[in-house]
């Protein structure tokens, strides 16, 4: 859970930096996206890079997912027979929210991938288009409507709150906060992680309904 | 020691007492002396290597079909339980809490003696063995005492290889510290926590052999009474205290390892459901109670502050290092803040009346000056039943002297613990204390092999009334709970089974049926007699009885009247309780008031035993029985002995069995703190 | 003061139970926590009732006996046992909900009183260090850093009360689990069976039904010996060492 876990937060990491390029503008942004296909030639084939890590993403997903409904029922067996009253006093609302927001994010997953990489569906002006010439024009059309950025908004809270869990969690899972200083740190580092992704993420809608991406 | 000579322990070197006071009689019947017949000759330091290599063997194929079973979990019992385990007999443990780490030795804090000389500071197995007989005033057997104080340091290694985490210096070494007043620092701790970190050293080497096999656990059972079969210990019928089912387990040899009685003062320092069960059955079925009436009473503990008070909390000791005691010298000032009583109104009476030892008098004379303030009227703290039990041990100067910093680092844990339990911050007020009961010296009957007068029936730790004659040196019943559990008993019990397997009983055998008959007889009786008042308030009213007229300071009038008043308790008790709910579950009213019935029992042989004992002596202060100056006077040509008391029988009286104690290696002095 | 006790009933193991409610007057600030009890345990003998089952035993917050879900926390509102909590942390007036531990691997047996050997087993499972009596070198001949045995020591203070599980809203026992691996792995005494302990004791934890842990650090703040999350730190490390060595 948290190798898979960690994979995926250097892979947001990457991800969001590359969005960020969205405010480098149409070209550059391209560019980036036609660099991540041809990532590795001649050693890997046209796209290799980007299906290794399609596949290696999907296999992390299949034991993250896996292994978070293990947790879940298993935590539902531990207790059948609830509290009539139980306070949670010391914990973080982003710790006791990783269910429902992984559950979230495992949605907002499906759809985005339809959105932006299979689907491909420009909900702006309904064509199917050309997009893989220009993502861009495929991501600002899309963050002109509202509703999608909204969804697009909400999924990032979800990230934000997971990560700044999982990012502790998953130290402490490999046994890496021995001390109380360690603890700390991997909680600032779970703090600071969320605020970065989720909020570098977030940047780019909110960038195209301010106009400053078009 | 100084200036005393050693003895080598093959000359007495005093003569058999002769009693010529009779206090208790009407009370008694005499009964024929005693000697402990298994207590070996010889220079005292061979006595054990002797014993050991004397002691037969028991076959490795044989101690299969051994059944041992254990009752009592404290370190006595988990020691011998995992030793006995280890050695390949078939162990059954029991104890009435869920978990056999819950044992009230868990609570024991200061820590536990051992004579490994780490400091160089003079400390030798000869010390520990004299320094134990002193504190116990010359009432102990000295063949008992050379044997713990020897098997002392083998505890330690054991401990430590069992990962107890003992306290350590810098370079990794084993610390020790000084305890109880005594000039060496022989005293291993965890910190505040040591009993905690042995047992659960004991707990694990115990679980260990319930995985392997050997060690059978049974918690939440309840040991009800002893099978004897043709004279010789041979089971015990126990309740499952959850199902409420009465279970018969039969073995070849029974081991008590039950604890003390302390609570038979319902207040006192003890775990809640302490009790005399195991060790009163036993005493009914033939086994001798001896020394009954001594008990220890603790000077630091928190004082009562209310009607409801359910258990009393002790301080450690080493608060006396510091703070000094004091209560007002006039009445009027006893309820004001203590603050702004001025200095020439203080009476700081243990400096004023032992300005050599000042707040350092042991612990029976802290007491009892503790008490004889209060009882003038300038006693502190809230007025519980008719004045207020508390004097003060105040901290000002030490803060003054050292810094509070200092002060916080030594003794943080122990202020901390009694702001939660007062609410009261100590670094600004004086603490308040108030002596309580904490330990009982007193137990059943035991040669130097641990046997009782039953054959097959050993018992060992606090129940038994071996090692600390008539008062307990700090550090000390931890060091005894661990050598009879680890070392002596696996020893000793040997010999006994070498004779075994024995002859199989029959759960049908008649001995066996009338013990569980009368079990579940006395269930039914308890919940049937359907009166008034709770077993609760039974044990409260006879703790009053036996704090007020048996506990620190006792006279002849007073324990005439406190045997009478006890008999009336016992027949309200027996009349008027009520007990509600059934027997098929659990029911903690019906285990308590078994446990009342047992404790009221006790509570009159106590007080004969204390009246017949007509001098002052160790942990406790007969009013006849003093010097000139009002200090403890003991008498050894009249009561150097072990009074082990015979079951009399409901209607009977009880039978006074002695065995003199005579010493070949140390010469009996009296103590004095002038 | 006066209180409204909102308390769980249930006869037997196998019984329905039920929150019953019982007013209290006359307590005083003084009382512990469960003398609170015994005086309302009292009243209801008094009043032909059968008193409230609830298991006690040193009263000192060391014997890990008293295990009370107090209004949603486990050992109530502060950081100490059920049994030093004292009434002067409650107001007058206030009503106050108490519950057994609720876990499956510690099944109700009977009012607030649950079994708990399941803590049992798992020490069982390889919670400590195998010396025979009689085999132990001498004490001194092994030094163990300081360090190192205080932080042994500050773990091992662990009463084995289990709060650390009725807190967890997983129903972990780790912290538990934690606390032991720790103690017994810091000590040079404990390390020749380090990696087979841990993995036989984290067995024998999800065999007896506990919950899987997720770092959420509810049982550390209700643990009454604050007992650190960093052993599970520990218990997470040791036992991928142990998995990397075959164990
Ligand atoms: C607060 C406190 C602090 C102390 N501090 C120190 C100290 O610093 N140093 C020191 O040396 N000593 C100290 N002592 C004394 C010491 O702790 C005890 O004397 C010692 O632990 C007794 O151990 P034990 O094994 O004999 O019995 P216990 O630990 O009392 O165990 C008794 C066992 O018997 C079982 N049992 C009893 N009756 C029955 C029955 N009928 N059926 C089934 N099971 C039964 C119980 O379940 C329990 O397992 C202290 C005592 C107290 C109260
Ligand atoms: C971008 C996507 C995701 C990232 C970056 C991510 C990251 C993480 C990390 C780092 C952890 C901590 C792992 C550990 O402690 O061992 C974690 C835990 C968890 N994840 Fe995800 N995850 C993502 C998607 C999902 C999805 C889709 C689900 C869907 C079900 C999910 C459910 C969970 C759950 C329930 C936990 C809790 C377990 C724990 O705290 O240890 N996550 N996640
Ligand atoms: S870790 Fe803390 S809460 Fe858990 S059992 Fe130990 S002492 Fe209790
Ligand atoms: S009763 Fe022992 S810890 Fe509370």
């Amino acid at each position: 859970m948290a190798a898979s876990g960690l994979l995926f937060i250097g892979f947001v990491l990457g991800h969001m930096y590359g969005n960020l390029k969205a405010f480098a503008g149409e070209e550059t942004f391209n560019n980036y996206a036609e660099h991540l296909r041809e990532f590795g030639e001649p050693i890997l084939p046209h796209e290799g890079f980007l299906w290794i890590a399609r596949v290696g993403l999907l296999a992390a997903l299949v034991v993250h997912v896996t292994c978070a409904v293990i947790l879940a029922r298993r935590a539902g067996r531990a207790r059948t027979v609830k509290y009539v009253v139980k306070k949670n006093t010391h914990s973080s609302f982003s710790s006791h929210w990783m269910r429902w927001g992984g559950a979230t994010l495992l949605l907002f997953i499906v759809w985005h991938l339809l959105n932006f990489s299979f689907g491909k569906v420009n909900v702006s002006n309904g064509e199917t288009g050309d997009p893989d010439k220009n993502p861009y024009r495929l991501m600002v059309d899309n963050f002109d409507v509202w509703w999608l950025t909204a969804i697009y908004l909400v999924a990032m809270v979800a990230l934000a709150l997971h990560l700044h869990h999982g990012t502790f969690s998953s130290a402490q899972t490999l046994g890496l906060t021995g001390t109380a200083r360690a603890r700390r740190n991997a909680r600032a580092a779970g703090l600071v992680i969320a605020i970065v992704v989720a909020g570098g993420f977030s940047l780019v809608p909110i960038g195209v309904l301010a106009g400053i991406i078009d | 020691m100084a200036g005393s000579t050693l003895h080598d322990g093959l000359t007495p070197l005093n003569s058999a007492p002769t009693q010529t006071s009779d206090d208790a009689h009407g009370y008694y019947v005499k009964g024929d002396k005693i000697v402990d017949t298994a207590a070996p000759t010889g220079p005292i330091a061979d006595r054990w290597t002797t014993r050991r290599f004397e002691n037969r063997l028991v076959n490795p194929a044989n101690r299969r079909k051994l059944t041992v079973i254990i009752v009592g979990t404290g370190l006595a019992g988990a020691a011998a339980a995992a030793t006995m385990g280890e050695a390949g007999y078939k162990v059954k443990s029991f104890c009435y809490q869920d978990s056999p780490r819950r044992a009230h030795s868990i609570a024991a804090q200061g820590g536990i003696n051992a004579a490994k000389n780490y400091k160089e500071d003079g400390d030798s197995v000869f010390r520990l063995f004299y320094d134990t007989v002193k504190g116990g005033d010359y009432r102990s057997r000295e063949s008992n005492v050379y044997r713990l104080a020897e098997v002392s340091t083998s505890i330690i290694d054991q401990c430590v290889a069992q990962g107890v985490p003992f306290a350590r210096d810098y370079g990794g070494l084993l610390d020790n510290r000084s305890f109880g007043g005594v000039q060496v620092s022989r005293t291993f701790y965890a910190r505040g926590q040591t009993g905690q970190q042995l047992l659960i050293g004991a707990y694990q080497a115990m679980e260990r052999q319930v995985a392997a096999g050997t060690v059978e656990s049974y918690t939440r059972h309840e040991m009800l009474e002893l099978i004897v079969v043709d004279g010789v210990a041979r089971g015990i019928i126990a309740r499952d205290l959850v199902s409420g089912e009465i279970e018969t387990h039969l073995a070849d040899v029974v081991v008590l390892a039950s604890g003390g009685y302390g609570n038979v003062f319902y207040l006192s320092t003890n775990a809640m459901n302490s009790n005399v069960t195991a060790a009163w059955r036993a005493h009914r079925k033939g086994a001798y109670m001896a020394n009954p009436c001594y008990t220890q009473i603790h000077p630091t503990c928190i004082p009562v502050a209310g009607e409801y008070q359910s258990k009393l909390t002790l301080m450690s000791e080493s608060l006396r290092n510091d703070g000094r005691i004091w209560v007002p010298k006039n009445r009027e000032d006893c309820d004001k803040d203590p603050r702004d009583i001025p200095e020439e109104d203080r009476d700081y009476y243990l400096e004023r009346i032992y300005p050599a030892f000042g707040n350092l008098v042991p612990r029976d004379i802290a007491s009892r000056q503790a008490k004889n303030v209060c009882d003038e009227g300038r006693g502190v703290g809230p007025v519980v039943g008719d004045f207020r039990r508390g004097v003060y041990l105040d901290f000002a100067d030490a803060i003054e002297r050292l810094g509070e910093d200092a002060v916080r680092e030594k003794y943080d844990n122990l202020f901390d613990m009694y702001e939660r339990i007062t609410g009261e911050n100590p670094y600004q007020v004086p603490m308040r204390i108030y002596p309580a009961v904490h330990y009982v010296m007193g137990g059943l009957w035991v040669d130097y092999h641990l046997q009782s007068n039953i054959p097959g029936l050993f018992v060992t730790g606090e129940a038994n009334f071996s090692d600390h004659g008539a008062n307990r040196l700090g550090a000390s019943a931890l060091m005894q709970g661990l050598a009879d559990g680890y070392f002596v008993l696996p020893n000793t019990i040997r010999d006994y089974l070498a004779d075994g397997p024995f002859a199989p009983v029959d759960e049908s055998h008649p001995a066996v049926v009338e013990a569980r008959q009368d079990v579940e007889d006395r269930v039914q009786k308890l919940l049937s007699i359907n009166g008034k008042r709770s077993a609760d308030s039974f044990h409260k009213e006879l703790g009053h009885i036996m704090w007020e007229y048996c506990g620190m300071e006792r006279s002849e009038p007073g324990l005439r009247k406190a045997i009478d008043m006890i008999r009336e308790l016992k027949a309200a008790f027996w009349s008027d309780l009520r007990v509600l709910g059934s027997a098929e579950t659990i029911n903690q009213s019906l285990e308590k008031a078994g446990r009342v019935a047992d404790f009221i029992e006790l509570g009159e042989l106590m007080c004969i035993d204390a009246l017949n004992r007509r001098e002052s002596c160790g942990g406790h202060f007969r009013a006849e029985s003093q010097t000139d100056d009002g200090e403890a006077l003991r008498h050894d040509d009249e009561f150097a002995y072990v009074a082990a008391w015979e079951w009399g029988g409901e209607e009977g009286q009880p039978v006074l069995h002695k065995e003199d104690l005579i010493y070949t290696a140390v010469e009996m002095k009296q103590r004095s703190y002038k | 003061m006066k209180l409204t006790l909102k308390i769980w009933r249930q006869a037997s193991p196998e019984a329905q139970g039920a929150i019953h409610t019982y007013d209290l007057d006359d307590v005083s600030e003084e009382m512990s926590f469960l003398e609170m009890l015994d005086v309302l345990n009292e009243q209801l003998n008094d009043a032909g009732e059968e008193p409230i089952t609830f298991d006690h035993d040193c009263r000192e917050g060391i014997c890990g006996s008293c295990d009370l879900m107090i209004d949603g926390q486990a050992h109530g509102p502060e950081v100490t046992t059920s049994c030093q909590l004292h009434m002067r942390s409650f107001k007058d007036g206030q009503t106050i909900t108490v519950e057994p531990w609720r876990s499956d691997a510690f099944p109700v047996l009977k009012d607030l009183s649950v079994d708990r050997s399941a803590f049992d087993r798992i020490i069982q499972a390889g919670g400590y260090i195998s010396a025979n009596t009689g085999s132990a070198p001498e004490a001194n001949s092994v030094p163990a850093p300081r360090e190192k045995a205080m932080r042994a020591f500050n773990v091992a203070t662990c009463i084995g009360c289990g709060a650390c599980v009725a807190a967890c809203p997983n129903g972990s026992a780790s912290l538990f689990l934690g606390a032991k691996i720790t103690h017994l792995g810091e000590l040079p005494q404990g390390q020749p069976e380090r990696w087979s302990r841990v993995t036989a004791m984290v067995a024998q934890h999800d065999a007896e039904g506990f919950g899987g842990c997720t770092n959420i650090g509810e049982c550390t703040a209700a643990c009454p010996k604050e007992i650190p999350l960093d052993v599970i730190s520990q218990l997470n490390k040791d036992y991928r060492m142990a998995l990397k060595q075959g164990h």
